[in-house]
């Protein structure tokens, strides 16, 4: 019932459970344990996915991660049908619904099929040289419809919405791979103590000990060790891929966590990404089987010989009634000599090699096989499933064997793809005619066929040797190692690939449909480098990342170049080693987990105000306080006119801060600053500039003096965290010399600004111990006191260009001083103002923001800070840079103030300046800022012009779509020219 | 936010901690000396340990670098009397009690949970009772010290509070 093709008994199937799934729309009944290709092939189903290029009719190639045929997508819906599944790697549950791709409209009748017509004018490279006319074909014609044809499957279109885990985990050894040697090493392991992980991409651990019949001695080993793994507290990860290595032994894993559950547990994650350190790492990730090259090797029915095997044995599947064995390679005889006794019928074993191993072809034909030596294949017929294949003899002439299933048995290649990741040399082994691991050394040790031990006793061995020595290096590095005595495997030889003599397409990367007539196009046209010839043909560049066909395109290079493998040299490995869905790296940083909101301690009480909010870094900062239905223009307007014509109220709490604590700390912000500091009396503040070494401005704020040995510096909101970096940078490495210590304090002080003609008496009430008349405090002083009973930091500053504090207050209790300032404030007509408000009121006084005015190439005297630099000093960083030639020259940008000639026309922010009308005319610089202001009743604009301090009054353009503008250069002050606001 | 706030689950509990006078503490050894005494403990000289005399405490952050906790109450006066003691000596001592929060997780999963975005290895050997350090949460700083076997406590920043709280909870609810 669970298919035609299910053997009576036997496999790790469980034969009590059947399940129903669908495969394009066809119901089929499969067994709990299968894969859906198992499953599809109980059924008597081998066409299951059509060619990515010329869509010829494709079926299951392997029975693992390697498949490059049957990628299918899973799941019904918008949202979680996933695309370019492995159907060997998809288990069937209940209700599974599955499709094929790349078909239209069906797998048997696909129109797509044409490509295999025009496959003469597909060839390697066919973009770059098919469609070059007419000129104007390629933009209009040919990209859109390659593009369309091109791509493999549909992406979901719905938001994911399933969620994803992430997990850091340390062990002292990870196993990558749970076949023989990955076991033995991992028991090995943990018997000397060791904190083991050890994870395989397959449903079961055991690797190709799985396909070991029930009751052998092999597969009893299987369950004792597995037994014993998990009494030594052996972390065991089935499903779980081992897709990329890092650095120092940090392995990323992919855990499919629910993809097999027919009803999965919504709190689940449907997969969990595992960052693992190890201290060491045993990679255990066996070998691929190679398909071996000759004309319509690509249909279906045509398969990999041990997959073969394993849908037999695993799954208790046949998986067809009459197979020819074609080999190059010992391990054929052996598959074939196991199918035969599964009930397949082998119609014979074609060997490539003309002199097969005596002992092994005596078995062969001792259970009744015929085997034929020096064979060569010269192609296969059928049209949806083989039906025959032709076979040219040693000794002449050539037979048409009849057969639903062709076997290729062409050597195993290493899996080198995580060791190779690791930036480690690989070398070419004669013996298995493979790149192999290089260098067995350090903290990373390949065991088993991964390293070319393929003789399952030899690989146990391995296994248990890399897995001790493993445990060894840990923990206890000892001058008594363990030794690795095993060898690579000699006796399985395999004829590397080569041109086929008979006429046909012989397919060499089954999943990007690349032949050898692509890759011998290739060599001929000039491509030497693997990697050239690699683009050029696409060879081992699908979602596959060529498992089955690299090896075989190498030597195929080779041949053509006349050369070896090793001379040919081999791609480049990347992660990940099998697709990883991208919830699996987002993880938990979604919507309100992918960054953090950082919020303010006034932020519910501007939320309730109806604030609209800004991102600044990580902050949300009140933009403005619409009232009723107001836009923004109308808000700002308002908000600033309240200022200017009375007090407004704004919340500067995300200010960066750093206290600044030592008997040298003025002498640390000399060096730091471009500012002299050690004469700034206490209760004193000042500007300060920050430059980086190249004398560019990096950031700016006031800083306080508190005491003689302690100043409050401010910093930019999102300068905040560099600069602190930049100052503990210097402390450590250049000024250690100093006795002066730094600490973060953004988050401690809460900052109110009240600014306006009417702050000071808003405040007033509110400020206990602290004299704020204008002579006690004067513009930029601070001083503390209580604020509200709190111990505050009370600065009279300004950013707007009117009468100004900022009242710093522990930020517990910030709500409580802004309720009440606010209260206060209500008979002056305080307005809340935000982030918008405070551009423009700068922007009218000249101000400039680091970041907008300046770009990282901006010195301070460009921005008309020259003053603020203490050329006296003997030194600060970016001093030396600012004495280059270069930063004096009078055609560098400068800060000038742009008006429009039509009043109301705001510039735009970024756009271009220039000196006149005429064609080829030069960018003199660029607008900055603009606003609108509604105190001056016109627009103003921040400009940085080349030499524009020395063209003050002259006209300039700024080129926009409707035409140009015409503009003024103006000083960069608008409003309130002598200063005179802030004494207030 | 000063409220406990338990969460189901005893595998990995929850909870905010309340309110604590905090301070980061920066000096030479005799300055260190010199705290130790007003503190009434010796602030720890290993690397990432933690020292404790009944409810005052010093996490060791970096080799001139200490941060002190102390019952909320106690703040003000332990302030004055440190920089009494401290005198002349080169230090710095700043108050940032409101600067952040602490929460606690506790439970026979705690350390899988922070595993969800802590990179760390949380076992007991390498990082044992006692132990604090300096680290992050996925995207968040954090100072991570473990108290108890299954319990750790975590020094946030205010504004990363939600986003550390929201972390730990969808970790825990995925573990």
């Amino acid at each position: 019932m669970s298919g035609a093709f299910r053997v009576a008994e036997g496999g790790r199937v469980d034969r009590a459970r059947p399940v129903r799934f669908s495969f394009d729309g066809r119901a089929y009944t499969g067994l709990a344990g299968d894969t859906l290709a198992s499953a599809l092939i109980a059924n008597g189903v081998h066409l299951v996915g059509r060619s990515f290029k010329y869509h010829r009719p494709r079926g299951f190639l392997a029975a693992g991660s390697e498949e490059p045929n049957a990628l299918v997508r899973v799941g019904a819906g918008t949202a979680r049908a996933t695309p370019n599944l492995r159907a060997t790697q998809v288990e069937v549950y209940e209700g599974l619904v599955a499709e094929s791709q790349n078909r239209s409209p069906s797998l048997a009748f696909d129109l797509g099929a044409i490509n295999d017509l025009a496959a003469p004018f597909l060839s390697a490279g066919f973009y770059y040289k098919t469609f070059m006319w007419p000129s104007w074909g390629w933009k209009r014609i040919y990209e859109p419809l390659i593009r369309r044809a091109a791509g493999l499957g549909r992406a979901p279109e719905a938001p994911d919405p399933d969620c994803y885990a992430q997990r850091y985990v340390h062990c002292d050894v990870l196993v990558v791979g749970a076949g023989p040697a990955g076991l033995s090493a991992a028991l090995a392991a943990a018997e000397a103590g060791a904190r083991v992980i050890i994870c395989d991409e397959q449903a079961e651990l055991g690797g190709s000990l799985l396909d070991e019949t029930p009751g052998s001695a092999h597969a009893a080993w299987l369950a004792r060790t597995l037994v014993a793994l998990a009494q030594a507290g052996v972390r065991m990860l089935p499903r779980t891929t081992a897709f990329g290595m890092f650095a120092q032994n940090f392995v990323a894993l992919a855990e499919r966590v629910t993809e097999h559950l027919a009803a999965p547990d919504p709190r689940q994650p449907r997969e969990r990404l595992w960052q693992v350190r190890a201290r060491q790492v045993v990679l255990a990730a066996g070998a691929i089987e190679r398909p071996l090259i000759f004309p319509g090797n690509d249909r279906p029915g045509v398969m990999l010989a041990g997959a073969a095997r394993t849908y037999l044995r695993r799954y208790g599947v046949r998986p067809g009634a009459r197979a020819l064995v074609v080999t190059s390679s010992d391990e054929g005889y052996r598959s074939a000599i196991d199918l035969a006794q599964g009930g397949v019928d082998v119609a014979a074993i074609a060997d490539l090699r003309a002199q097969p191993a005596a002992a092994l072809a005596d078995a062969a034909r001792a259970a009744g096989l015929t085997v034929l030596p020096g064979s060569e294949i010269e192609g296969t017929s059928g049209r949806l499933r083989v039906r025959g294949a032709r076979v040219r003899r040693a000794t002449g002439g050539s037979a048409e064997i009849a057969c639903d299933l062709v076997l290729m048995a062409g050597g195993r290649t290493p899996s080198v793809h995580l060791f190779s990741q690791s930036a480690r040399k690989l070398s070419f082994d004669e013996a298995t005619g493979a790149f192999v691991p290089d260098d067995a050394g350090g903290a990373i040790h390949p065991a088993g066929a991964c390293r070319g031990v393929m003789e399952i006793d030899a690989v146990l061995r391995d296994g248990a040797q890399a897995g001790a020595l493993a445990a060894q290096r840990a923990h206890l590095p000892t001058s008594a190692e363990v030794l690795r005595t095993v060898a690579a495997t000699a006796e399985v030889t395999a004829v590397p690939a080569r041109k086929p003599h008979a006429r046909g397409r012989a397919f060499v990367d089954f999943q990007n449909d690349v032949t050898t007539k692509d890759i011998a196009l290739a060599v001929r046209e000039g491509f030497v480098s693997v990697e050239h010839v690699k683009r050029y043909t696409t060879v081992g560049m699908a979602t596959d990342q060529g498992k089955t066909s690299n090896i075989n395109a190498l030597g195929l290079m080779a041949e053509a170049r006349d050369t070896a493998i090793p001379q040919v040299g081999h791609t480049t490995f990347r992660m990940p080693y099998t697709p990883v869905s991208f919830g699996t790296l987002a993880g938990a940083a979604r919507g309100n987990l992918f960054d953090p909101v950082r919020q303010t301690p006034i932020h519910a009480w501007a939320e309730a105000q109806g604030a609209v909010f800004e991102d600044v870094s990580l902050w949300k900062r009140a933009r403005y306080f619409p009232e009723r239905s107001e836009t923004m223009h109308q808000a700002v307007a308002r908000e600033c006119l309240g200022v200017r014509a009375g007090v407004g109220v704004f919340d500067a709490s995300t200010l960066g801060k750093i206290e600044v604590v030592g008997p040298d700390a003025a002498v640390f912000l000399e060096r730091m600053y471009v500012n002299p500091f050690r004469k700034l009396g206490v209760g004193r503040t000042r500007y300060g500039v920050l430059l980086r070494e190249d004398g560019f401005i990096l950031d700016d704020g006031v800083i306080g003096r508190i005491a003689a040995d302690r100043f409050h510096v401010t910093t930019t909101t999102g300068g905040a965290p560099r600069v602190l970096a930049m100052m503990e940078d210097y402390l450590q490495t250049e000024f250690s010399d100093l006795r002066v210590w730094l600490t973060s304090t953004t988050e401690e002080w809460a900052v109110i600004a009240v600014q306006g003609p009417k702050a000071r008496e808003v405040i007033a009430p509110l400020v206990e111990g602290i004299d704020i008349s204008p002579a006690a405090l004067p513009h930029m002083s601070v001083r503390e006191g209580r604020i509200c009973g709190v111990k505050g930091r009370l600065f009279r500053v300004s950013f707007t260009g009117e009468l100004g504090f900022e009242l710093n207050v522990p930020a517990d209790d910030a709500q409580m001083v802004w309720d009440a300032v606010w209260a206060r404030g209500q008979d002056a007509g305080m307005v809340a103002y935000g982030t918008e408000t405070m551009h423009v009121l700068r922007a009218e006084k000249g101000f400039i923001i680091v970041g907008q005015e300046t770009d990282g190439t901006v010195t301070p005297d460009d921005v008309g800070l020259g003053w603020a630099v203490g050329a006296a000093k003997p030194d600060f960083v970016g001093k030396r840079s600012l004495a280059r030639a270069a930063m004096k020259d009078p055609a560098r940008k400068q800060l000038v103030g742009l008006l429009t000639q039509a009043p109301a026309r705001v510039l735009e922010e970024g756009a271009q300046i220039v000196a006149d009308a005429s064609a080829g005319r030069r960018s003199l610089g660029h607008v900055t800022s603009a606003y609108f202001s509604a105190c001056l009743g016109h627009s103003v604009a921040l400009a940085m012009v080349s030499g524009g301090r020395a063209r003050m009054g002259e006209s300039l353009l700024v080129p926009m779509p409707g035409g140009d503008v015409t503009v003024r250069v103006v000083a960069p002050v608008f409003y309130d020219p002598a200063g005179e606001r802030v004494n207030g | 936010m000063a409220d406990a706030m338990p969460l189901e689950a005893e595998e990995a509990e929850l909870r905010t901690l309340p309110r604590m006078a905090q301070f980061v503490f920066r000096g030479g050894a005799e300055a260190v000396r010199l705290a130790g005494g007003a503190l009434g403990l010796n602030l720890p000289q290993q690397a990432c340990r933690a020292a404790e005399a009944g409810l005052r405490v010093g996490l060791w952050l970096g080799p001139d670098e200490w941060l002190l906790l102390a019952p909320a109450g106690e703040g003000e006066a332990l302030e004055a009397a440190l920089e009494a003691a401290l005198g002349d000596e080169p230090h710095a001592l700043v108050g940032v009690g409101h600067r952040g929060l602490a929460i606690e997780v506790r439970g026979a999963r705690a350390a899988d949970v922070l595993n969800a975005g802590c990179p760390l290895d949380l076992d007991e050997a390498a990082f044992p009772v006692g132990m604090c350090t300096r680290t992050v949460l996925c995207k968040a700083q954090i100072v991570l010290w473990r108290t108890a076997p299954d319990v750790f406590c975590l020094h946030v920043w205010r504004s990363f509070m939600p986003y550390v709280v929201t972390f730990l909870t969808e970790a825990r609810a995925r573990l």
